[in-house]
């Protein structure tokens, strides 16, 4: 732990030279952590050549001294012994060094082999382990640490072993959570198959991936650590006179009236040590750890970069705008952890009708979802329209107060989402959560709003509508969340409903009753849908119209018979040529059975 | 639900066992003359060996496990062999001090933290880099510095509080109050840091969740879905580190005992620990032992109630 810095930028071998040196200059660019090493190697200097360095030996006293000021042979002074404080602190670091250094290796030999195996191999070894882990997880170290002083005597080096065993958990659990990841890694199974001998995959492979990590807990142990020795040598239950910070401080509390002023070196050498450590640890973890995390936090310099301006879409814009929903224009960018913007939709117009199903149609990543969250005002953290016109029933929505927005989500536009499973509240019964917005929204007292959502749930054809009320989420089906999901989109009665890959998580018959229903609820209802998808047989079973989006830009817009049957941009045919799969395009076409993503 | 909670309770006592199994050995296994020490240097070998057969001290360690344990089960932890006290009693006359100590920074721990960690995950910006240091200088401090520098400001420089000493409750609630806020502050400073973090990290998480979003597409307000759907998701992984932080402050109480003079258990421990009292120190160690067992069920318990997934295992 004494020079972590080169160990750590080592630890991403398997990365090209450049990272490493990456990775160091980042560590360089963090102040706070580059200053918590120096003061680190500062300690372990000052505590390597403890015996050349202090000036008094720390033990000698003469009572007459003792509280003496400072002075120039005794600049820090004197303590209630007549003891040079600077010498005592300075053999303290010495002292404070050593035990957090038994501790830390006592810990890593129990901690990482252990983990490694429990990891690696599981099975009865890893059940065993992991039990006799939580079993010392749950002890107070203190308590422990004093049983162990009853037993094994006051020595703190004897001790400090104990605390390596309390504290090596830590790094069991550490090794164990990572190694069981990568174990399942298929590089590592590869390297299985491939008949690489156990011993030398955890070497190559699984050794890697944990060393940056246990460098970081060994800051954080280390620190742990040396609070533990300190609090127990401030308990004066260890023996001998070797000067240390937790003596220091404790024979400085006892004075503490008289001489408040002793408690500050020793207190404040523990308190940098500690505080050295764990920031160590946290510039650490962010060189080594989260790379590539989105940093969204730069709010200040969101036009420090200027956007790339892509010309707008290559279908004209209608002169006349849709009645119900009108894009103009529309971009989204997004901001980088650099600071920069990227527009990730470059100006794209759609129109719906009211009553009109529009499918918006295009490969992952085309922008089609962003899109979809412009409309709502739901784009995720870091996310914004940069320019162009979103309007709902002609309200202008780009540039609206958020209140005023929200006043029409729910009610005038919903939403649908693509994951059933993951867009319900895992928390809250789907009754309780039907019922929110009826009750929020429109005002329904507690019965009215149960009736509503037993109706809703009804009207998307859920068989047993009040167990369904009843239940968790994770007690429901894939195929009903996704009901549950319609009908919380209904439940405000909404003109608009935008519908991201609404059946793109369900297994084909559920696909095509999801479809069927949405069809129903346009021709009871009078809804307009704007329906995302990557899938062409949505299209055909469902849209009267279809806009084709590539790489952020609307290539191709028609009606739907118009783009399936005769499709002018190449992208788009490039499209139905790997759908169709060389099959000529039929006028009804059912939903294809090729992708399904149960 | 019920019988995940009977498991659990079943699993607590075999650890109770084991531990209480461990610890009797390992205490037994320095073979000090407990009688010799008792009586002096002086006292005759006859004396000395009755006194050891009076403890039991004469009979094989499983036998003294075995006897330890039949009394324990009928409630009875033994006598000290130093103070003749009755090992119950003792640390129950201690029990309340500790308890209030250890309930006081539970729940300022838990309002604190919830406030700093909401704010920080849900404004981000400033509020988040200002929690987020809190964190960092309450997690690298070592518990008992802070302790020491809560007595220096508070207690000596200011005099707000007195320095030392205990008033029970019932004798008067003023004066408790003024005994145990600066324990109870000194102590909360660790475990502030450690649980905001987890609640601002578990905001932050919950708050990317694809729920929340449709949530908001569903027109609710942000202060609703924070305070009734983040809110409720967040809470279990924060629970379940306040319970884990329970541990390491029945660790603090310890020190803050023995810096405030609280007469608890954690300076029980220290002042009987040092003297090698066997009974005693059984009765603490399953004290601490049930203590920790009894939180960690009371966090299964609360986490279950908030996740509905957890009720099923």
């Amino acid at each position: 732990m004494s020079d972590p810095i080169p160990d750590s930028t080592a630890a991403i071998a398997l990365a090209p030279k450049t990272r490493q040196v990456t990775a160091f200059r980042r560590f360089l660019s963090k102040p706070l952590a580059v200053g918590a090493a120096v003061i680190l190697a500062i300690v372990v200097l000052v505590a390597v050549f403890a015996p050349i360095i202090a000036p008094f030996d720390p033990g000698a006293s003469s009572l007459k001294d003792a509280f003496g000021p400072a002075s120039a042979a005794n600049p820090l002074g004197f303590d209630s012994a007549g003891r040079d404080v600077l010498s005592r602190l300075i053999w303290g670091a010495q002292n404070t060094m050593t035990g957090a250094g038994i501790a830390l290796i006592v810990a890593l030999v129990l901690g990482i082999p252990t983990g490694l195996i429990a990891g690696y191999y599981g099975r009865w070894f890893d059940s065993i382990s992991s039990w006799i882990v939580n079993l010392v997880m749950s002890l107070p170290a203190m308590v422990v640490l004093l049983a162990s002083r009853a037993i094994l005597g006051p020595t703190i080096w004897v001790l400090m072993i104990v605390m390596g065993v309390l504290v090596a958990p830590s790094f069991f659990r550490l090794v164990r959570g990572i190694v069981g990841n990568v174990r399942n890694e298929l590089y590592v199974d590869a390297a299985r198959v491939s008949g690489l001998r156990d011993w030398r995959i955890i070497g190559r492979h699984v050794f890697i991936v944990v060393r940056a990590p246990i460098i970081i807990q060994v800051a954080l142990v280390a620190g742990v650590a040396i609070g533990l020795q300190a609090g127990l040598e401030f308990l004066g239950i260890t023996s001998g006179d070797t000067p240390t910070w937790g003596a220091m401080l404790n024979e400085a509390f006892q004075n503490i009236q008289r001489a408040p002023m002793l408690l500050l070196w020793p207190g404040l050498a523990l308190g940098l040590t500690s505080a050295s450590l764990v920031l160590l640890a946290s510039g650490l973890s962010d060189v080594l750890g989260e790379r590539g995390a989105p940093a969204a936090r730069r709010r200040t310099r969101r036009n420090a970069a200027p956007a790339i301006v892509v010309p707008s879409t290559s279908v004209p814009a209608p002169a006349e705008r849709g009645a119900l929903l009108s894009i103009r224009d529309l971009a989204v960018s997004y901001e980088l952890a650099d600071g920069g913007v990227r527009e990730v939709v470059h100006g794209i117009n759609l129109d719906i009708a009211p009553g009109e199903i529009l499918g918006l149609v295009g490969e992952s990543g085309s922008g089609k979802s962003q899109t979809a969250f412009s409309i709502l005002g739901i784009l995720p953290e870091g996310g914004s329209v940069s320019r162009g016109s979103v309007t709902i029933q002609g309200t202008e929505v780009i540039g609206l107060a958020e209140k005023k927005h929200r006043e029409l989500r729910g009610t005038v536009v919903a939403y649908v989402p693509q994951e059933p499973m993951s867009n319900l509240d895992p928390s809250f019964t789907i009754g309780d959560q039907l019922a929110e917005p009826l009750r929020v929204r429109l005002g329904l007292s507690k019965q009215a709003a149960k009736a509503r959502v037993l109706e809703l749930l009804q009207m998307v054809e859920i068989a047993d509508p009040a167990r369904t009320c009843a239940a968790y989420p994770h007690e429901i089906s894939g195929g009903m969340a996704q009901r549950v999901l319609i009908a919380g989109a209904m439940s405000c009665d909404p003109d608009l409903l935008v519908a991201d890959e609404p059946t793109t998580a369900l297994d084909v018959t559920v696909q095509a009753e999801v479809l069927s229903l949405l069809r129903r609820l346009r021709s009871d209802r009078g809804i307009g849908v704007l329906i995302v998808t990557h899938n062409l047989g949505v299209v055909a079973d469902l849209c009267d119209r279809v806009a084709v989006m590539q790489q952020g830009r609307i290539v191709e817009q028609g009606s739907t018979e118009q783009i399936l049957v005769a499709p002018e941009h190449p992208y788009t045919r490039q499209l139905l040529g790997a759908a169709l799969d060389g099959v000529d395009a039929r006028p009804e076409w059912q939903p294809r059975t090729t992708e399904v993503s149960a | 639900m019920i019988s995940f909670l009977i498991r659990r309770l079943l699993a607590s006592i075999v650890l109770l066992f084991v531990i209480s199994a461990i610890a009797f050995f390992l205490l037994s296994a320095p073979h000090t003359d407990v009688g010799r020490t008792l009586l002096g240097q002086a006292a005759e070998q006859s004396l000395v060996d009755a006194k050891n057969a009076e403890l039991g001290l004469d009979q094989p360690v499983l036998i003294q496990y075995l006897n330890w344990l039949g009394n324990a089960l009928r409630g009875d932890l033994g006598t000290s062999w130093f103070t003749s006290e009755n090992v119950l009693s003792a640390i129950g006359n201690r029990i309340p001090v500790t308890l209030s100590l250890m309930v006081g920074v539970t729940v300022i721990t838990a309002i604190v933290s919830f406030a700093l960690g909401i704010w920080a995950g849900v404004r981000r910006g400033a509020a988040d880099r200002f929690v987020q240091v809190i964190g960092v200088v309450g997690y690298a401090l070592p518990g008992f510095l802070v302790t020491l520098i809560v007595v220096l400001v508070f207690a000596v420089q200011l005099r707000w509080f007195p320095a030392i000493g205990y008033v029970d409750f019932f004798t008067s609630p003023a004066g408790w109050l003024s005994t145990i806020t600066l324990p109870i502050l000194a102590l909360s400073v660790g475990s502030i840091a450690g649980v905001s973090q987890q609640v601002r990290g578990s905001v932050i998480e919950v708050m990317r969740k694809d729920y929340v979003r449709t949530l908001r597409s569903r027109g609710l307000s942000p202060r609703r879905i924070i305070f009734r759907h983040v809110l409720r998701n967040a809470s279990a992984p924060a629970l379940t580190v306040l319970g884990m932080q329970f541990v390491g402050m029945l660790g603090g109480a310890v020190i803050v005992e023995q810096i405030f003079g609280l007469p608890g258990i954690g300076s029980m421990t220290v002042s009987y620990t040092t003297r090698g009292d066997i009974p005693i120190i059984m009765g603490l160690v399953m004290f601490t032992v049930i203590g920790v067992v009894v939180i960690n069920l009371l966090v299964d318990i609360v986490v279950s109630w908030l996740n509905p997934k957890a009720r099923l295992a």
